[in-house]
């Protein structure tokens, strides 16, 4: 494991980069994950990411997008549009969490 | 003094500036619940990573795209010496042909299915199309099932030809399921 310096304080992230420690992030941090890849912040990416958040803090996993559209409430179609190409893995890391485990 | 174990940012690459046409064609050609899967899985995994998929289905995987009959996919243990049961051990093979064990072991695998939070067959296309992918029919399949556009999923794009799937599937990485 190794840290990096992100909003001006040190931070563990693994190999590729993902946040490893949960309570590292805030919604400052949020916003410099998602410039580094490129992602532009709407209200809409917000309550997506808020989403992702809650939900690790409620199962200890990362929603994957199928769950983000079942539990969350946000269609699949719009989850690709907010985060394109790669939802689960964009979404998953500028909320501070790991990638998705899951198939589906 | 800096931390020696303090790197520069270190940015996943999501791989948005390679220019890749990476596409990958699924041919669905089984109708049973448990074959179902494997396609569909493939499939949305490959959209999740930005990769393009069509799905072509044909023969008994028209099942998975015929409106009436893509809630209804069966499992059989009949033939398939891989089913174990709850209790420890192989399903005998005698046992597998018995009225209502198509009945109990399609109702076991829909629990199973449901309970690793993965939809049913119809709910996973509806995502596979939001997410991208592409539904293609077989005409061949069509015509021996008797079968039109309006028997299918509204999401299915067309029904086509071994020779436009040849178009399709060019240079695409194909999976025969």
């Amino acid at each position: 494991m190794s840290t990096t310096t992100l909003a001006g304080r040190e931070i563990h992230v693994d190999a590729e980069g993902f946040l490893t420690e949960y309570d590292e992030w805030d919604e400052e941090l949020a916003q410099q994950l998602a410039d580094q890849i490129g992602v532009e912040m709407t209200p809409e990416h917000w309550d997506v990411i808020r989403f992702l958040r809650d939900d690790y803090a409620e199962t200890g996993t990362t929603a994957t997008t199928r769950r983000v559209n079942a539990v969350g409430g946000f269609p699949v179609k719009k989850q690709f549009a907010l985060f394109p190409k790669k939802p689960g893995k964009k979404m998953s890391y500028i909320a501070g969490l790991p990638k998705p485990a899951g198939c589906v | 003094m800096t931390d020696m174990q303090t790197q520069p940012a270190v940015v996943p690459d999501f791989g948005d500036d390679d220019e890749t046409d990476r596409k990958l064609v699924i041919i669905c050609s089984k109708g049973n619940l448990d074959m179902a899967y494997p396609g569909l899985i493939l499939a949305n995994s490959a959209l999740g990573e930005g990769i393009a998929v069509d799905l072509f289905f044909t023969f008994w995987g028209f099942d998975m795209i015929t409106k009436s009959r893509q809630q209804k996919l069966t499992f059989t243990p009949v033939g398939n010496t891989a089913m174990h049961l709850p209790i420890g051990g192989r399903m005998p093979q005698w046992l597998s042909p018995f009225p209502g064990m198509t009945w109990v072991a399609t109702k076991m695998m829909r629990k199973q299915i449901d309970d690793l939070g993965v939809p049913p067959v119809d709910e996973f296309l509806d995502q596979i199309v939001a997410s991208g992918g592409r539904l293609w029919a077989c005409k061949m399949s069509a015509d021996m099932q008797k079968l039109t556009m309006e028997d299918l999923r509204d999401d299915v794009e067309d029904i086509i030809t071994a020779a436009d799937f040849m178009d399709l599937s060019e240079g695409a990485q194909t999976l025969f399921i």
